[in-house]
């Protein structure tokens, strides 16, 4: 469903903040592959999420959706495959805007906008049956501003927002780093369901370990820009918070070796 | 009225007969506003085309007039000439990064030199309302204003569908949140684009209809017109929240925008019925939208700020 053939992305390539991002990075989903990515800040989570998603274009390597090769196409035309959340709930909502007014807006991701109505009769009670779902009763406030709605509240509507249109590939970019404990499990209850309701096919950046463990098919570790632990199915089943912890410490401890040579 | 003519003020009846007139201007830049407010409030962007789009819009309706064209298909004219200036500001900012500020102030500063050829090299250009069949004029306030206001609220019926539509929606979109929208898969620099250009489209076509009401289209007619614009913005929006405390109806909101327009140029009345020096306007223009822009912050700061929260830790104290 999704490869990544070498990617490569180095940021402000020739000054002093040279950052080489994503390093020969390549990764390839099955349909229906539900991974979640774990690795240390500037492992390179995000920087592949928006790679994916293609907030810029990559120095070299290929991204291949569903046989499309995607590598050249621009933020916008590639939304017709993706669906996003974002770390921060401010980002996935238009916040001066109704709560069914972005549902439409999502609901019409990939297709021309013309001069039709924007929300018609019949998708609203497609809405509100679907906001039901999330059990957080948005459904009598379908007029209400999202500017309005909590963290926790937008980052459910975005996910609704994400897979009302079936994307290809869902991207979930830390999406329950921001909220407090109880809602974000809420969170991940509700993408865990739709998730598998629709059979997408997800990645998802999580700082939780037992998260990682907990949710999902398959489990990637990044570190310096690409993977270093890929484990799926029963051998993930086994993993322990434990085991990814030594890992941790055992890539963070090269680093620290390799500032001790450096600094000596 | 005594006392008025006591103070050396011109009579209460002079100012009320003056009122028409305001009302008709203030309906005309009322429709200059609503372009305004497509770019200002829809899509956050202070364009500053305006200045030059507005006088753009005289002076095609003026000379295509005078030239044997009908004042309607004039009128038209200027709403395309107003769109390819705010197509060109679209240009300059979402292909060529630009910021959006200073596109709009490069297009401005070129339009001064289009607007002088479009005129032939005359600063100034007049259409003989006897001569000439002109669709709005001063000669008869009356009239005026009622065409004023059937154009008028043909344009909030227009507005009010046009961002109801899936591309209107997504023009709303790109301004509230430009990430969210190129997630959702909107292109916003065409968003971006399409918004300047009608916009500007909306003022031309108003500079169109005051070169026909004052009977003359001036190289200078735009200068200031953004803040008079915002002015009548951000007087409707206060009327509004003030008239629907719970929300209101997005055309009424467009309505507000007219109403601003009319309450601005009635308050410009009263100034000069008060003898003040003419000269002395755009500076109170300038004061009465910076008090105005100001309001909500002032309000906040009444409710939390670190003075009161200051002084209350002194007060717990005690």
């Amino acid at each position: 469903m999704l490869k990544l053939d070498n990617i490569c992305k180095t940021f402000n390539p020739g000054t002093i903040n040279e950052k080489k991002a994503l390093q020969n990075l390549s990764l390839t989903l099955k349909p229906g592959d539900f991974v979640t990515v774990i690795g240390g800040n500037g492992a390179g989570k995000s920087t592949m999420l928006n790679a994916i998603a293609g907030v810029w274009p990559v120095d070299s390597g290929s991204i291949t959706i569903d046989g499309i090769n995607v590598t050249g196409e621009c933020e916008h035309k590639r939304a017709a495959y993706i669906g996003r959340v974002f770390q921060d709930p401010m980002l996935g909502t238009a916040p001066n805007m109704q709560i069914e007014e972005n549902l439409a807006l999502a609901m019409r991701r990939g297709k021309r906008r013309g001069l039709r109505w924007g929300v018609t009769k019949a998708e609203r009670e497609q809405y509100r049956d679907r906001l039901k779902g999330l059990g957080l009763g948005l459904e009598d406030r379908m007029t209400a501003k999202v500017g309005l709605l909590s963290g926790g509240q937008r980052q459910a509507l975005t996910l609704l927002m994400a897979s009302l249109q079936k994307p290809k590939l869902l991207l979930l970019d830390e999406h329950t780093a921001a909220l407090d404990p109880a809602t974000a499990k809420k969170v991940l209850d509700i993408s865990d369901s739709i998730i598998r309701e629709n059979g997408l096919t997800a990645l998802m950046i999580t700082h939780n370990m037992k998260d990682a463990i907990n949710h999902g098919t398959r489990l990637i570790m990044m570190n310096e820009g690409h993977i270093i632990l890929d484990v799926e199915g029963e051998e993930k089943k086994k993993l322990t918070k434990q085991q990814l912890m030594e890992k941790f410490a055992e890539i963070a401890g090269k680093q620290v070796e390799s500032d001790r040579i450096l600094l000596s | 009225m005594n006392a008025a003519v006591c103070l050396g003020l011109p009579s209460i009846a002079n100012l009320i007969s003056r009122m028409p007139g305001g009302i008709a201007q203030g309906i005309i830049w009322g429709i200059m506003a609503l372009g305004l407010y497509i770019t200002f409030r829809l899509l956050d962007i202070a364009d500053l085309t305006v200045d030059g789009s507005f006088a753009t819009g005289g002076a095609v309706a003026i000379m295509l007039i005078t030239s044997g064209c009908p004042a309607w298909a004039a009128l038209i004219a200027a709403l395309l000439a107003g769109t390819a200036a705010g197509l060109c500001t679209g240009v300059l900012h979402t292909r060529l990064g630009i910021p959006a500020i200073l596109s709009g102030i490069l297009t401005q500063f070129a339009l001064y030199s289009i607007n002088l050829r479009i005129m032939g090299m005359s600063a100034n250009r007049s259409a003989n309302p006897d001569t000439f069949k002109l669709l709005i004029t001063m000669r008869s306030v009356p009239k005026a204003i009622l065409t004023g206001a059937v154009l008028a609220a043909a344009i909030v019926a227009v507005m009010y569908w046009y961002f109801g539509t899936e591309q209107g929606s997504a023009i709303r979109a790109t301004g509230s949140n430009p990430n969210m929208s190129r997630a959702q898969g909107i292109n916003t620099d065409n968003m971006k684009l399409i918004g300047l250009a009608i916009s500007n489209g909306m003022v031309a076509l108003s500079g169109g209809l005051m070169a026909q009401y004052q009977g003359f289209a001036d190289v200078n007619m735009g200068r200031g017109s953004i803040v008079i614009g915002l002015a009548a913005i951000i007087i409707g929006e206060v009327l509004c929240d003030a008239a629907f405390r719970k929300g209101c109806e997005f055309y009424m909101r467009l309505l507000f925008v007219i109403v601003g327009g009319i309450v601005y140029y009635i308050v410009m009345v009263i100034i000069l019925w008060l003898k003040l020096d003419p000269n002395d306007l755009k500076l109170f223009t300038a004061i009465i939208v910076a008090v105005f822009l100001a309001v909500p912050h002032i309000q906040a700061e009444r409710k939390s700020s670190f003075k009161m929260a200051g002084k209350r830790s002194l007060n717990g104290k005690a």
